[in-house]
C-alpha cells in the first residue's frame, strides 16, 4: 500500500516533470532531433536536469544497503552489450524520431490531448505485444 | 527566458522539468529500489512483461504520469501539444517505440536518465544508439520531403 502509494506519487511528479519541460509536445522532441532544421536545444536541458538529481541519488544509493521503503534494490545489470540491445535501441530511435514520441510523453499525453496520442499508444502496446508473442 | 539563436527552446522549463523527472527517478530508486523506466513499467502494467516491478507499483506509476501533467496544466494553463498532421507517423512511430524499446530493454527514461546518471556501458551504448538512429530518422524524412 505504502509502495503503491510511493510509485503514485512519483509517476504523477514525472508527468507534471513532462508537461512542464516541453516534453509532451512531439513537435519539440522531434525539433531536436532535427539537425536540418530548426535545431531545438531544449530537450538536452530536460536530460541535463534529471541528470544531475540522478548521479546525486545513484552517489546516495551505493552507501544504502537497501532502499528506504522496499526489502532489497532490484537493479538491472549494467553490462553486456548484446544484438538485442542495440537493435532494439536502434528501433526505437527510428520510432521516436518518426513520432516525436517516447513511452513516457505519449502515455502523459492521454491527460492532455487524448485523441491525438490515442493512435501512437494504441501501436505501441501493438508493437509490445508483438515483441511478448515473437520471444520466448 | 529564450536562448540566443534558438527561439523556440524553452531551457529554464526544460531544466525545471528535467529537475522534478530526477526527483521522481530518484524517489523509485532511493525508495522502492527500482528503475524508473517507463517502458517497462508500462509493459509490466498492461501485463505484457513477466518480470520487472510487482504490478501495483507498475499500475500506479504508469496512472501517475498522466495524472501529473493533468495537475501541471492547471497549474501553468494549456500544455502545448503538436501532432503530425496525418495519423501514419502515430502508428509507425508507435508500433516501432513499443517493439525497440521492449527489445532493446528500455526508453529515454529506463536507459538515458537512470542509465547513464550511472555510467552503465548497456545504458550509454542504448542511448547512443537509439539518438543516433533517432537524428538519423529525421534526417532521412527531411531529405524525402516529408518534414
Amino acid at each position: 500500500m505504502k509502495q503503491t502509494a510511493i510509485a503514485l506519487a512519483a509517476g504523477m511528479i514525472f508527468g507534471a516533470g513532462l508537461a512542464l519541460s516541453g516534453m509532451a509536445d512531439p513537435q519539440r522532441v522531434q525539433a531536436f532531433l532535427d539537425l536540418g532544421g530548426a535545431w531545438d536545444p531544449t530537450l538536452a536541458f530536460v536530460m541535463g536536469g534529471a541528470m544531475l538529481v540522478m548521479v546525486v541519488a545513484w552517489a546516495i544509493q551505493r552507501r544504502m544497503t537497501a532502499p528506504a521503503a522496499a526489502y532489497r534494490f532490484e537493479l538491472p545489470g549494467t553490462t553486456g552489450i548484446d544484438r538485442k540491445l542495440a537493435l532494439g535501441a536502434l528501433i526505437f530511435g527510428a520510432g521516436w524520431g518518426i513520432g516525436g514520441l517516447c513511452p513516457g510523453p505519449a502515455i502523459a499525453d492521454l491527460a492532455i490531448a487524448p485523441l491525438q496520442v490515442a493512435p501512437f499508444i494504441a501501436a505501441m502496446l501493438a508493437g509490445m505485444a508483438l515483441h511478448r508473442l515473437t520471444t520466448r | 527566458m529564450t536562448l540566443p539563436g534558438f527561439s523556440d527552446a524553452m531551457p529554464l522549463h526544460g531544466l525545471a522539468g528535467g529537475l522534478l523527472i530526477g526527483l521522481s527517478a530518484a524517489m523509485m530508486l532511493l525508495m522502492l529500489g527500482r528503475i524508473a523506466g517507463v517502458s517497462g513499467l508500462a509493459a509490466r502494467a498492461i501485463g505484457l512483461s513477466a518480470g520487472g516491478a510487482p504490478r501495483d507499483i507498475a499500475m500506479a506509476f504508469i496512472l501517475g504520469l498522466p495524472l501529473g501533467a493533468l495537475l501541471m496544466s492547471l497549474v501553468t494553463g494549456p500544455v502545448v501539444t503538436r501532432f503530425p498532421p496525418t495519423i501514419w507517423p502515430l502508428l509507425i512511430g508507435g508500433l516501432l517505440v513499443g517493439y525497440g524499446t521492449r527489445l532493446g530493454s528500455g526508453c529515454t527514461s529506463g536507459h538515458g536518465v537512470c542509465g547513464m546518471s550511472r555510467l552503465s556501458p548497456r545504458s550509454l551504448t542504448a542511448t547512443a544508439l537509439f539518438m543516433a538512429s533517432g537524428v538519423g530518422t529525421v534526417a532521412l524524412l527531411r531529405a524525402g520531403g516529408l518534414l
